[in-house]
């Protein structure tokens, strides 16, 4: 293990420790959940990236062969972290009904999928647009 | 210096865990409960990784693998539950 090595696995464990805790501030401090929901972005993506770099880097110096699974996990994160923010997005236009009066018009005759059936069937009457 | 690294990494990835503690117990709404678990697991996945480094063994990446496996499936699961009325149809 280098010297060189070295700091730069420090640099990025920090970094990554950094960014998780910002994440979670952010998720702690803003003060609604769509404002909420951007900060554990952060955190998946830069800090649970930094530190799967510096672990990555570090088996990787210490001699081993490099190993595969922290892409692994850095691939299954990096899938799953829309899916979960879309459907915690969803969850949430169902539950507060003051966030159905902001949402623009889709402009076809179909309604917003969280709260109207897809094809067009008869729409209830609180999501006509017109 | 790695050591030093990971102390200061285990303390702020302590605080954020504690952070979405927080939220979890004080969120006014459900969706926001269900969103800081899912940070909490991320936080752990970081936490677990970080403790692979400090103690120089590869043995901990499974363990990190199913916790981001089981966080996303339970927070689906939440969510589907809050949409649809019930997880499996």
């Amino acid at each position: 293990m280098t010297d060189f090595g070295d700091i730069v696995v420090a640099a990025l464990i920090c970094l990554g420790a950094f960014f998780l805790f910002v994440g979670s501030l952010g998720l702690a401090k803003l003060p609604d959940l769509m404002r909420r929901l951007h900060g554990p972005t952060k955190a998946t993506t830069l800090g649970i990236g930094a530190t799967l770099i510096a672990s990555m880097l570090y088996f990787l110096l210490k001699g081993n062969a490099l190993s595969i699974q922290e892409l692994l996990i850095t691939t299954f994160l990096f899938l799953t972290a829309p899916v979960t923010a879309l459907m915690v997005a969803k969850a949430h236009l169902l539950l507060d009904k003051s966030e159905r009066k902001n949402l623009p018009p889709t402009g076809r005759e179909v309604g917003w999928s969280v709260f109207d059936a897809p094809g067009p069937t008869p729409q209830p009457e609180d999501s006509k647009q017109s | 210096m790695i050591e030093i690294a990971c102390a200061i990494a285990f303390v702020a990835i302590s605080a954020a865990m504690l952070l979405c503690l927080y939220r979890a117990l004080v969120g006014p709404d459900m969706p926001t409960r269900i969103l800081a678990l899912d940070t909490l697991t991320i936080n752990a996945i970081g936490l677990v990784v970080l403790a692979g480094i400090y103690w120089g063994t590869g043995l901990y990446f499974e363990v990190a693998l199913l916790f981001a496996m089981v966080g996303f499936l339970t927070t689906v699961a939440y969510c589907k539950y809050i949409l649809r009325g019930n997880v499996m149809e």
